[in-house]
């Protein structure tokens, strides 16, 4: 079952965010098929450390493809070659013997590089920040079955609310845009009832959010849903759009 | 004798009346406290949300690049709560029984008893917060029984119950952070407590961006920092999870409880090669349809279907004829490192046993196999390459979570005043092993509906006097840090950090793991000392400290782990009784079960520092019974 096989890496390397960065060329030998990828990074770092060089920096941390911490572009593909799934669940059997494998950091405006592969996501915080909650103190939830919610919008609010936060939507899109993101917990919350009474201050605030921290638009390119670990389609765009028109004509809080 | 400091009356009021003695702090005065909470879980994310609502101010540390990826995030099955919504004679006794009971005895009946209360006003506040729970076809709440349990009490959202759950806390969180009441540190990882006047009044972290170490300073420092399985290096735990700030806070004098006590899990994604990071738990659910086997034959390497039935040993089903393969957690993960250490092991490393599907699609056609399991068969399949409709899945136990933490009594709060762990990194609830699906439930009772009450009890009645990062116990704290910082970045040597944690996983693993023996525990114990004096020599960290730095960031804990292991060991040798997960081999009944020894050991282990390398001192919490009746567990 196991073989092994010997790869070339060019890897994005930046010591910092005003540094100019370049690829640095890496040969990894001997590769199990049956590594993940980020332990095939971690080999790598094994042998920079034992060579006295600077191992390569690159965010993770689950390694179980939920924490959404993890990704990098891999030959011009957010988390690489594989549908829906993250970089740390991408495996080394989905590369052949010979192959070089370029890996860089997310690249988008919104995104400064913090150092080589690592890049700074924290506008995705922002947007959360600027209404993608519902506002209930601790203690203030009324009975749970009290609110009954009928399963099928229980169940699209889920696909929604899977979103992992990881930011390949971004890195795919051409506009580098995060309306797959912003669309994802909008939706989520435009869903449930729950969501209801800040639907169009969250709509708004969110969207002004996305914009002032330096996101492009969307064009319709369907790029972040191709890239989406998670599968988190483009129609809570289209429902995003809906929440901000109504939002916009509709509503006390403009 | 340490005092937990239960509060008096019946078990079903102490909490009732221990909230309505608690001092209140008046609101005015809530924003002249500011509050220190490490870590952003569900524990450490609830806490800090619910302080920021009640008007304290809060600055909040996690170790990731944002608040909502800690290792919460991963858990799978689902919270439990008292809800008998199933009318199926759920209640809050018997949550508390069954989490008491499922323990091994060895938890505090006030705390399980407030846990189990309390379970119920998670749920309604999740729901509040829009987490998309599974529903029923009426818009109820749906339940499923997990882990054993004879009733249906656990609430999810489809395999990512963990993941919905720390959302929910992070964006609780997040709207505090734009009132402007939580101040948000992401990229930091403590790295010293400081102690002012006996008092816990800050900390020191280290960015790790940047290098930076920084000084905060507060009225009370909360832990929420996860468990310590990564003690074994491979474990299902995130990479980051480590041990550092309990460890810190133990070095400087809290206790730390029942070290030994850890969960192994059965059922995991086996071992394939000496590279790999962690392990993948496959949710036990699993086994309510899976069959358990090894061939009966050593060194039988046939492929799974070309060994006939009769040469196929179902050691669940034929050691335990009432319960299967569904024993509780550690009675399979025992018997699984039982059947491989005899030879009976599969697949390439011989650390294996099959779980076999083939008799669940036979009776129920592959369509319902596919509709439980469907979505844990393609993580399979993705990390081995193997289909588990086809092939039978390969299984292995793997380290999961840690029931030991910091000790802390009743309201949570450590014995240095103002130091307060919440979640798994304290001991509180679990007592020897923990059930499924109680982990969130811990967690989110911690840091919504405990901490938030007990904080303001500690705060109205200390008279704290103003501390600034000035304080020469700040300039300590952070030389302390920096000093240990330049010693790891000179020493120089030959072999990585990453090196000596496989190393010495592998001591924890084989000798502190689910089978003790007193031999092996000391041999362990000496193992642990000589690589930890190798590793003070011969540790190989590269680049700067001014920048991230995977090695120094992997060097700095290891450091902790080497300490820490040695306190497992000590802990599990002073321990001679089998106990929740673990069999200690001189402790066995006469058919060869795990034997408890309530008259010696019905007591909360909780451990002093006394220096580098010395020998720590026990304290002892007794545990007392009143509510419930003890007795051996049997699964035969």
């Amino acid at each position: 079952m196991t073989n092994n096989i010997n790869i070339t890496l060019k890897v994005w390397r930046q010591k910092n965010e005003n540094a100019q960065g370049s690829f640095e060329t890496y040969k990894a030998d001997n590769i199990s098929v049956d590594m993940s990828f980020l332990e095939m990074l971690d080999i790598v770092n094994e042998q920079l450390i034992l060579a006295d060089k600077d191992p390569i920096a690159f965010d993770n941390d689950c390694r179980e493809g939920i924490c959404g911490m993890c990704g990098c572009v891999v030959n011009g593909r957010a988390h690489g070659p594989e549908k829906a799934t993250t970089l740390c669940q991408l495996h080394m059997r989905k590369f052949k013997d010979g192959d070089t494998i370029v890996i860089e950091p997310w690249r988008a405006k919104a995104f400064r590089v913090i150092q080589d592969l690592i890049v700074d996501r924290s506008p995705l915080d922002k947007i959360i920040q600027a209404g993608g909650y519902v506002s209930v103190n601790t203690g203030g939830g009324g009975e749970a079955n009290q609110l009954r919610i009928p399963n099928e919008l229980a169940e699209k609010a889920m696909d929604a609310a899977a979103c992992i936060g990881c930011g390949a939507c971004v890195a795919a899109c051409p506009n580098a845009s995060a309306m797959l993101f912003t669309s994802a917990k909008i939706s989520q919350l435009a869903l449930l009832p729950q969501g209801h009474p800040e639907r169009a201050i969250r709509a708004l605030g969110m969207l002004r959010e996305h914009d002032a921290c330096g996101f492009g638009n969307c064009s319709n390119e369907r790029e972040c849903e191709a890239a989406c670990p998670k599968e988190i389609t483009i129609v809570n765009i289209a429902r995003l759009n809906r929440e901000f028109i109504k939002a916009g004509f509709g509503s006390e809080v403009m | 004798m340490l005092d937990g400091k239960v509060p008096g009356g019946p078990l079903a009021e102490k909490w009732d009346k221990h909230r309505f003695e608690l001092k209140l702090v008046n609101p005015a005065n809530k924003r002249k406290f500011t509050i220190i909470v490490v870590g952003t879980g569900l524990a450490g994310g609830a806490a800090a949300a619910s302080f920021g609502e009640l008007g304290y101010n809060v600055k909040s540390f996690c170790i990731q690049d944002t608040p909502r990826r800690a290792h919460s995030i991963a858990a799978q099955g689902g919270i439990n709560a008292a809800k008998n919504y199933t009318n199926d004679g759920d209640s809050v006794w018997r949550l508390f029984y069954d989490t008491i009971k499922g323990g091994d005895f060895r938890s505090r009946e006030g705390n399980v008893f407030r846990l189990a209360q309390v379970s119920n006003n998670i749920i309604d506040q999740c729901v509040a917060q829009g987490v998309p729970f599974a529903r029923d076809y009426s818009g109820g709440l749906a339940n499923r029984s997990f882990g054993g349990a004879q009733v249906s009490r656990t609430f999810y959202a489809r395999g990512q119950t963990g993941q919905q759950l720390l959302l929910g806390a992070y964006s609780a969180l997040s709207r505090q952070i734009k009132a402007g009441k939580v101040k948000m540190f992401t990229r930091r990882e403590m790295v010293e407590v400081v102690i002012v006047d006996g008092k816990a009044r800050g900390i020191i972290v280290r960015n790790v961006t940047t290098g930076e170490i920084e000084r905060h300073e507060a009225d009370a420092v909360v832990l929420a920092t996860g468990g310590y399985g990564n003690a074994f290096y491979l474990s299902t735990n995130a990479v980051a999870c480590n041990v550092g700030a309990a460890l810190k806070c133990y070095r400087k004098g809290a206790y730390f409880a029942n070290p030994c006590f850890t969960q192994i899990h059965p059922t995991c994604i086996p071992v394939h090669g000496d590279y790999q990071s962690k392990l993948t738990l496959m949710s036990e659910s699993l086994r309510n349809d899976g069959r358990v086997w090894v061939p009966k034959n050593a060194g039988d390497k046939r492929a799974a279907h070309e060994i006939p039935e009769s040469e196929r040993y179902y050691y669940l089903e034929e050691r335990y004829p009432s319960f299967g393969n569904l024993v509780p957690r550690d009675v399979a993960s025992r018997n699984a490192k039982d059947v491989c250490d005899k030879g009976l092991g599969v697949g390439p490393t011989g650390l294996a046993v099959y779980l076999d599907f083939t008799d669940a699609i036979n009776r129920d056609g592959k369509d319902v196999v596919e509709k439980k399991y469907g979505n844990l068969f393609e993580m399979y399949e993705r990390i081995v390459d193997d289909n588990p409709y086809e092939k039978p899945m390969m299984i292995y136990p793997a380290s999961h979570y840690a029931m030991g933490g910091l000790w802390v009594d009743y309201d949570l709060m450590t014995n240095i005043p103002g130091l307060f762990a919440t979640g798994e990194c304290n001991f509180s609830d679990h007592g020897a092993n923990r059930l499924g699906a109680s982990a969130l439930m811990q967690g989110l009772a911690d840091g919504y509906f405990v901490i938030p009450y007990t904080i303001g009890g500690y705060l109205a009645t200390s008279r704290l006097q103003k501390v600034t990062t000035d304080h020469a116990a700040f300039k300590e704290a952070e030389n302390a840090a920096k000093e240990n910082i330049n010693k790891l970045m000179t020493i120089n040597g030959n072999r990585t950090a990453e090196n000596f944690h496989k190393e010495l996983g592998l001591i924890v693993w084989d000798y502190c793991g689910m089978a003790r023996t007193e031999e092996g525990l000391k041999g362990a114990i000496e193992k642990i000392k000589t690589l930890r004096d190798e590793f003070w020599q011969n540790v190989k960290v590269t680049g700067s400290e001014k920048e991230v730095n995977r090695s120094l960031e992997s060097a700095i804990r290891v450091a902790d782990y080497m300490e820490f292991a040695e306190l497992m060991c000590t802990d599990a040798l002073n321990r001679a009784e089998s106990c929740g997960c673990h069999l200690r081999l001189e402790s066995q009944t006469d058919d060869g079960e795990a034997l408890r020894k309530d008259s010696e050991f019905s007591y909360v282990a909780a451990w002093e520092y006394s220096g580098y390398g010395k020998d720590p001192v026990l304290h002892k919490e007794a545990l007392t019974f009143e509510n419930v009746q003890l007795s051996q567990r049997s699964y035969k």
